[in-house]
């Protein structure tokens, strides 16, 4: 609409530069765990995650097997060593399996780029050695030269983008491990889910009495409402574990599940009330005339009407469950560690683990994944709730 | 117990409850105690009418009341008494204790810092990014994939820039993409950003402004669609450039959204918590309230001050507070 004048396209390029800018500066820290979430400790040590995404060319030294023990006489003096060079230096359990490309190789150090894959290397004497660009190598001379250790080889290899689960099957599924996901993981989903069910009931009912029955009060609860919204949890804390104490709940889920729903209804109410304020009053007038009462108006009429408002704030109120971290340390997690949630389990690997980004990464994408799932496929009701719960 | 069995059996208590309350409660109000027949019928239909709000907002009331409204009343109680003086009267005590903290005022300073600047960049990134995104064909991807940290935990965000952040000496491969592009920008040594005073404030707000700039954006998107189109059409019909356009046309015009944008931060940035916490726990002097008060609380077990560092920060939330009430009860007339 602003290119009516016929400005088009002048600017056009500068803005679609300017947003994949833009995008590219909020995407790539997500990027850099992730992919980081897929290499193995080595690979994070030694390089940036950038550079997992193109093959990554490395020198290494590798030595031929031991000649003493795998050299194959020709009977006319001649002896050779067949074999893989990254098999021989461990780094793969058998040929088949090696990903490497060699580009050049040699065998001294002052030139280690001498020779291309499938050349035959003069070693003096007569002593050879080839090395094909899989790694394969043939090494021969007389019994003297093939013998003691065995040769070094100098390679340039390129090595394709190697990504692994490794880390995802260690923090998922390795039992006993107390560094683990898994168990927090349950307990997040224990806390979320009624979490985020019961407070939608209690103030469904409630925002349906304050958008269509009309009683003495309602402005002023409705205020209080709007108020209670903003008022910071943090405030919550030490009355509610103290009465959480002396009720005899203590620490634990049922404690957590009050809390969330506590903080939730405000929240809940607001953007219940503001959507069911906006049905069509005919259908409700009509329902009246026809006799239904206030009970069978809001559950056959008002609350299918308000799916989507329904939805939006069940995605909002489980995301910051699911997300929570405070709540559920104070409310929560007792000394016994039993009950730890994802947030808090990855406070403590930050911790204890801070330098080591595999388990870091991994843990940190375990728990960002439902959310992200949630928020692809459900985008259109968190904005919608977005709306209705900020634009006046 | 198994906790997923104890969460089923709430969900199923919690729910069947909250439908058998509603449920009975509505039949013992028309059957019972006010039967819309026989001789006072007309007067029963009135009262249970009268009635039936607050039963359909007892719980939600309940839960209001016990989870916010009284815990505000009694946080001030607390703070003006001395739990190991067996909750004696102490009056400003615990504020004066308070005030003679530096740590604290290192936190008051930190916050005001985050109140003038995060509110404002996420703002101004958010109407970047809407006005940018609304003119082009892909304009919804590059939406969804700037709004995304929306969905992500204030923790996960930490450690994602933890990574970001993460320097190594200079004769290794760094890992942290801020100190590989600033030495690639001609830095001379790789930066541990986090540990830098005053500076470091500003990375971990940096964390905040990537989370709420999709809030922002999304909202401001909005409002930007619902500017009239004849305005617009009417500036470059005068000849406005489009920057023109912009700023005088379209952004006055969207200042409501701005200001209900900015607050909404606003309130966000005050509560501000997990990221500190996770990421530097207030060490290198980037303490904030929220943090402040949770150390008094569970580290110090000191609830008189973290009772004050609480009030604080509903203290710089009451103006925010009043003055949604005030717009909300206008609206309401």
């Amino acid at each position: 609409m602003d290119n009516i004048a016929g400005t088009k396209s002048r600017l056009t390029w500068a803005v679609n530069i300017s947003v994949v800018f833009l995008v590219l500066l909020w995407v790539l820290p997500t990027v850099g765990l992730l992919v980081s979430s897929f290499r193995t400790t080595e690979q994070i040590r030694s390089s940036g995650w950038w550079a997992a995404l193109f093959p990554a060319e490395i020198n290494q030294t590798l030595r031929a097997a031991d000649p003493d023990d795998n050299r194959t006489a020709d009977g006319a003096g001649r002896y050779t060593v067949e074999g893989n060079l990254f098999v021989a230096g461990g780094h793969v359990p058998d040929a088949e399996q090696v990903s490497a490309t060699i580009r050049s190789w040699g065998t001294s150090s002052r030139a280690i780029d001498a020779y291309r894959p499938g050349e035959t290397a003069d070693l003096g004497d007569g002593e050879t050695m080839t090395v094909r660009s899989n790694g394969d190598y043939s090494w021969s001379g007389n019994g003297d030269q093939i013998s003691g250790r065995g040769q070094r080889v100098f390679v340039t290899a390129e090595t394709p983008p190697d990504l692994t689960f490794d880390n995802y099957r260690k923090v998922l599924f390795e039992p006993g491990n107390r560094e683990g996901m898994t168990k927090a993981f349950f307990n997040t989903l224990t806390v979320t889910i009624p979490a985020t069910i019961i407070p939608i009931l209690f103030a469904a009912f409630a925002a349906y009495a304050l958008a269509w029955m009309d009683f003495p009060g309602r402005a002023i609860l409705v205020a209080g409402v709007v108020a209670l919204l903003v008022v910071p949890l943090q405030l919550a804390l030490i009355p509610l574990l103290k009465l959480h104490n002396e009720i005899g709940i203590g620490k634990g889920y049922l404690g957590v599940w009050l809390a969330h729903t506590g903080f939730g209804l405000p929240l809940a109410i607001y953007l219940l009330r503001n959507y069911m304020v906006g049905l069509p009053r005919e259908i409700i007038e009509n329902a009246r005339v026809d006799g239904a009462s206030d009970f069978q108006i809001f559950v056959r009429i008002v609350l299918p009407l308000s799916f989507p408002a329904l939805a939006s704030f069940a995605i909002f109120q489980f995301l910051w469950t699911w997300n929570d971290l405070l709540v559920a340390m104070v409310f929560l997690i007792d000394s016994s560690g039993q009950t730890t949630v994802m947030t808090r389990q990855i406070v403590e690997l930050l911790g204890t683990r801070g330098g080591d980004w595999e388990i870091l990464a991994t843990s940190a994408f375990v728990s960002i994944a439902v959310p992200l799932m949630l928020f692809f496929t459900m985008q259109r009701y968190l904005v919608r709730g977005l709306l209705a719960g900020s634009v006046k | 117990m198994n906790p997923a069995v104890q969460g089923l059996l709430t969900i199923v208590v919690g729910v069947g409850g909250c439908i058998g309350y509603f449920y009975l409660s509505n039949l013992v109000l028309d059957k019972v105690l006010f039967p819309p027949h026989g001789p006072n019928a007309g007067r029963n239909i009135n009262r249970a009418n009268a009635i039936r709000p607050w039963v359909f907002l007892a719980p939600a009331l309940f839960g209001l009341g016990l989870y916010l409204a009284y815990p505000v009343i009694e946080t001030i109680r607390l703070s003006i008494t001395d739990q190991a003086a067996g909750g004696a009267f102490v009056g400003l005590d615990n504020y004066a204790q308070m005030s003679g903290d530096p740590k604290f005022w290192e936190a008051l300073r930190n916050n005001v810092l985050w109140l003038l600047v995060v509110p404002a960049a996420s703002t101004f990134f958010g109407l970047l990014a809407a006005q940018l995104t609304d003119r082009i064909r892909w304009g919804n991807f590059a939406k969804s994939l700037i709004f995304m940290p929306m969905a992500i935990s204030f923790v996960g965000a930490a450690v994602i820039f933890k990574l970001v952040y993460d320097a190594r000496p200079l004769d290794q491969e760094q890992i942290g993409i801020l100190n590989a592009v600033y030495l690639a920008l001609g830095g001379n040594e790789p930066q541990t950003w986090l540990t830098i005073p005053f500076w470091n404030n500003f990375f971990l707000m940096a964390v905040l402004v990537w989370i709420q700039t999709g809030f922002a954006m999304v909202i401001l998107s909005a409002a930007l669609r619902g500017i009239p189109e004849e305005t617009v059409e009417a500036a470059i019909v005068d000849g406005a450039n489009p920057f023109q356009v912009f700023f005088r046309i379209k952004v006055p015009q969207i200042t409501g959204t701005i200001v209900v944008v900015w607050t909404t931060i606003t309130i966000v940035v005050l509560k501000v918590f997990d990221i500190v916490f996770a990421m530097t726990n207030g060490q290198w002097e980037t303490q904030v309230l929220a943090n402040y008060m949770y150390d008094k609380l569970f580290r110090a077990n000191d609830w008189g001050v973290g009772s004050a560092a609480a009030m604080i920060i509903m203290l710089m939330v009451t103006p925010i507070l009043v003055w949604n009430v005030y717009n909300a009860r206008k609206e309401m007339r």
